[in-house]
């Protein structure tokens, strides 16, 4: 057992102050990034709507409901055209748009390279918003990396012991699997919210859960803390990032639907965002790693119960809901292989599931009474 | 089964399947509507049970069964449950007369055995088994018979791509067929080739191991749920508590409290022994937050396999159990005892030995009670509490400021009279029920309550007789634990994963590729691919084979012929980064 380090933990909270900072500093620009390019995608829109049909330009300002010539089958406006059209469906999918759609879309739209698409993978312009947000997240990252590794010097031992370790951990890898998924997919349009998701942890973490560095109790010394609560975490910050997507997936439908009936497009900063199919599928394949995760989380524990506690399953509270939560998501991804539960729907059990994940680490750490709770505050 | 299937399922087809799953547990109905459709012509009992299996065995059933198993299992963390708190239960119960009684006869106290539980994991699991059966068939012919033909027009798949090898290359159509047939069995792909005179083809297939994932997870579920089952039928458990010098021995007197398993035999026991030597506790010094919290647990102990056996030293720590005959030894609780004398109004020791103090607060405040029938002329009685460290406030109220022994003292008021021991009923060893008893001692009778400090002793008034505190010992509470199918159990976990894996990560895939001759002497090539299920690599897998060919038969990335995708961008083809 290590000696308790306390002045390596009070440079932890300060790191982790610095960090929130940062963080903050990095939603600012994304939001800009948000609303400067869907002002020019925007622009871009009006002008293709413009050239596809004069004859509409004058009302173009408050809609873009263009007949969009011979892409109307697929979608109805050039707006919707070019996100719709341009992506494309998961393979196996038959809402797929034929491929002569795609090329005009691409012809008319002119912007694709702005826009996250179907692959969301980094088109040619310069978002310089985007990319101050993504080099501040950065910095923020290593400030934060800086106040987990010395949380863990102070403590001795992992750093995710006790509540306030696990969300400050846990922000980080969030952090960390977003860059790391940033390096090969355009997902910057995710950032404010998953910069924002782990302001919220950091605040919650210093205010609501602050524990100073100590030894853990008996019943947490175990290699099995390394393994089972390290995995939890890793997928918690998978499942934070499918949150995201998927509520992004919601809105955007919404907002495709709304355009196709010919309505007016009030959610203008989500011409940035990728088409509600896309951010389906990548939603999809994240979350099917990160149930992988959860069933190895659970797997774990199950072990981990059997040393400490003698079963290996004993509908603790907290297995209960870390049960709960993997028939969600198990659900989840068998509404995408089921006709009529694609879409909208699966996009709700996503989110239910990382509703529930939230729940088990809230209210049933604090609230409800099992054998993890000496894990809690 | 059936006659649970078809009672359920039995209903007019308008009815959405969300309608029937949950009102099984109606044996009564079932019966009655068994009756009445067996009276039905059109369709006949066969038929209408055919149409309930059907019903049961789709996705849509199985996925909201699986919604359902998940909201159900939710009123298991909001009430207490009987399994793992039965006290808690009988209090909560109590607590709440308007609605606890309710509550009990819907099960919700036993939620994880309750009949509407059971009902939905056994339907789920036969929609499962009745999904898995069809599926293994299947996917055992699709594995032994050809790859499908080759569809007319390729242009039709997702991805489709052309290549021309020009008329110097000298290579006619049916060898280009065999050269793309070589290939492609070289990435693992099953190959039947067909010369259909001028436009030979061939048809491949790979990845039949994704189903095969997909089956050994679903069967490993249904392995797991039997082991579970196994280790309730023949499993047990019991608690024991032992204070240092105390030894175990594995028979079912040995234990304090006892939970077989239903097909349980008490000659499964082996009479293994383990006697607790020493046991030691370290506190945290050095942070501040959590000063004086316990940081480590080590019970020396020894052990005995038999009877006859030699005795063996081991270490009993938290996270580390001991095992031993077939069940595992877990530390799961500690405590104080103090020792104490307690000699009757005779001048005869009634009692002498530790006494297991009960945690009630923080630093090791514990409760004691001490019953000794054996006292004459009257039996007698103590409850009251014991301090580690004693300290007391300025309103006159004790706590211990410490949990370890710097000021140890036993405060107690006495009593004497009938302990009802003698009726054979069972009392709770840490409550004593002063009903019947007349109090010698308490803090607001002229004598005042007992407090003692170890080596001291206290006369009882009335020459009731005395009472001493010898010294303190600890104790640890053991939990001992024979589960017979914890193995397979994990076995079958790992299996699921390893299923799961393959199942999410292995894509089942079909190429097609057709040649011709053009006029000019030119060799046409065409491929296409579709995936079954979702696979976001086919466009990676088309752009390999593309260049598999290509390389094959030297020909210019370049050159003629398109690499054309209906299913995603150009720009997401990344065959190198995703492979």
């Amino acid at each position: 057992m290590f000696p308790i380090n306390e002045t390596m933990g009070q440079y932890s909270e300060l790191f982790m102050l610095l960090a929130a900072g940062t963080y903050t500093v990095a939603f600012i620009a994304f939001a800009w990034d948000l609303a400067k390019s869907s002002r020019a995608l925007r622009a871009v829109d009006l002008k293709a709507a413009a050239a596809v049909s004069p004859e509409s330009s004058s009302d173009a300002g408050v809609k873009v409901p263009v007949a969009a010539g011979a892409a109307g089958g697929a979608s109805g406006t050039v707006g919707a055209g070019r996100t719709e059209g341009h992506l494309a469906g998961p393979a196996g999918r038959a809402e797929r748009p034929s491929s002569s759609v795609s090329a005009r879309a691409q012809a008319t739209g002119g912007a694709a390279g702005q826009t996250a698409d179907a692959s969301m993978s980094y088109g040619g312009e310069r978002r310089a918003p985007a990319r101050v947000a993504v080099a501040l997240t950065i910095l923020g990252a290593a400030i934060h990396a800086a106040g987990v590794v010395t949380r863990a010097i102070g403590s001795g031992r992992v750093p995710w012991g006790n509540m306030y370790e696990f969300l400050t951990t846990g922000a980080f890898v969030a952090v960390a699997v977003f860059l790391v998924v940033l390096i090969r997919r355009d997902l910057r349009f995710l950032g404010t919210f998953v910069v924002g998701l782990v302001i919220i942890m950091l605040v919650a973490a210093s205010v609501a859960y602050w524990t100073p560095v100590g030894h853990l109790v008996p019943a947490l010394q175990s290699y099995w803390l390394i393994i089972h609560v390290s995995i939890a975490v890793l997928s918690s910050a998978l499942f934070t990032l499918t949150f995201a997507m998927s509520a992004l997936q919601l809105v955007q439908s919404h907002r495709q639907r709304t355009i196709a009936a010919g309505g007016a497009d009030k959610l203008g900063f989500m011409r940035l965002v990728p088409s509600a199919l896309s951010l389906e599928n990548l939603s999809y394949r994240i979350n099917a790693i990160a149930f992988i995760g959860w069933t190895f989380t659970l797997m774990f524990g199950a072990i981990w119960a059997e040393k400490a506690w003698g079963r290996f399953w004993g509908w603790d509270t907290k297995e209960v809901w870390t049960f709960v939560i993997w028939v969600v998501y198990a659900g989840y991804l068998h509404a995408r292989a089921t006709r009529g539960w694609t879409g909208t729907r699966a996009a709700w059990l996503s989110i239910v599931g990382y509703l529930c994940v939230v729940f088990n680490f809230t209210i049933v750490n604090q609230f409800f009474n099992g054998l993890h709770s000496y894990s809690g505050l | 089964m059936s006659e649970r299937v078809k009672s359920t399922k039995n209903r007019p087809a308008e009815e959405s399947p969300k309608d029937h799953a949950p009102k099984d547990a109606a044996p009564m109905d079932a019966l009655k509507e068994a009756k009445a459709n067996a009276a039905l012509p059109a369709l006949g009992a066969g038929g209408m049970l055919r149409w309930a299996w059907t019903q049961l065995t789709s996705m849509r059933t199985a996925l909201f069964l699986l919604l359902l198993l998940a909201v159900a299992a939710v009123p298991g963390s909001l009430f207490p449950q009987r399994p793992a708190n039965p006290s808690v239960v009988t209090q909560y119960i109590k607590d709440n007369p308007d609605y606890g009684k309710i509550l009990d006869s819907l099960q919700l106290y036993d939620v994880y055995s309750s009949a509407w539980f059971s009902a939905i994991y056994i339907l789920l699991f036969i929609s499962l088994i009745g999904c898995v059966v069809p599926r293994a068939i299947a996917h055992y012919r699709a594995m032994r018979s050809e790859p499908p033909r080759t569809p007319k027009r390729l242009s039709r798949l997702p991805e489709y791509g052309t290549l021309v090898v020009p008329a110097e290359a000298g290579i006619p159509a049916s060898d280009a067929v065999e050269n793309a047939a070589a290939l492609l069995k070289k990435r693992g792909y099953r190959v039947a080739v067909r010369h259909d005179g001028e436009r030979p083809s061939l048809g491949a297939e790979r990845g039949f191991l994704k189903e095969v994932g997909n089956l050994v997870f679903h069967t490993s579920l249904i392995g797991v749920l039997v082991s579970v089952a196994v280790g309730g039928l023949f499993g047990y458990s019991g608690q024991r508590i032992l204070v240092e010098g105390d030894t175990f021995v594995n028979t079912l007197v040995g234990y304090d409290q006892f939970n077989p398993g239903t097909n349980f035999q008490s000659s499964q026991l082996q009479p293994y022994s383990i006697q607790l030597d020493k046991f030691q506790i370290k506190f945290d010094r050095e942070s501040q937050g959590k000063f004086g919290q316990p940081i480590d647990f080590t019970a020396d102990v020894t052990t005995k396999e038999n009877p006859g056996a030699p005795a063996k030293k081991e270490v009993l720590k938290v996270n580390e159990p001991v095992t031993l005959g077939g069940t595992s030894i877990y530390l799961t609780g500690n405590g104080y005892a103090p020792v104490v004398t307690v000699r009757d109004g005779k001048g005869n020791v009634a009692m002498q030995g530790p006494v297991v103090a009960k945690l009630q607060g923080d630093n090791y405040y514990s409760s004691v009670v001490i019953k000794v029938p054996d006292a004459k002329p009257d039996q007698l009685g103590f409850a009251g509490f014991f301090l580690p460290t004693a300290f007391v406030t300025d309103e006159g109220i004790s706590f211990s400021g410490d949990p370890e022994l710097i000021n140890p003292q036993l405060s107690l008021n006495s009593y004497y009279g009938d302990l009802g021991l003698d009726k054979g009923a069972p009392q709770n060893v840490f409550e004593l029920d002063v009903k019947d008893l007349t109090p010698l001692n308490a803090r607001n009778l002229a004598t005042k309550g007992i407090t003692l400090a170890p080596g001291s002793t206290y006369t009882l008034p009335e020459g009731k007789g005395s009472i001493s505190f010898d010294g303190v010992k600890r104790y640890v509470g053991v939990d001992i634990h024979h589960n017979p199918g914890q193995l397979s159990a994990l076995i079958f976990a790992l299996l699921a994963v390893a299923g799961l894996v393959i199942s999410l990560y292995v894509n089942r895939r079909r190429v097609w590729v057709r040649t011709g001759r053009h006029e000019d002497g030119r060799t046409m090539v065409e491929y296409g691919l579709l995936a079954r299920g979702e696979d976001h690599r086919l466009a990676g897998e088309a752009a390999a084979i593309r260049g598999l060919l290509q390389r094959e038969w030297g020909l210019d990335p370049d050159g003629p012929g398109t690499p054309s995708s209906n299913s995603s961008p150009a720009g997401s083809a990344e065959p190198t980064k995703d492979r």
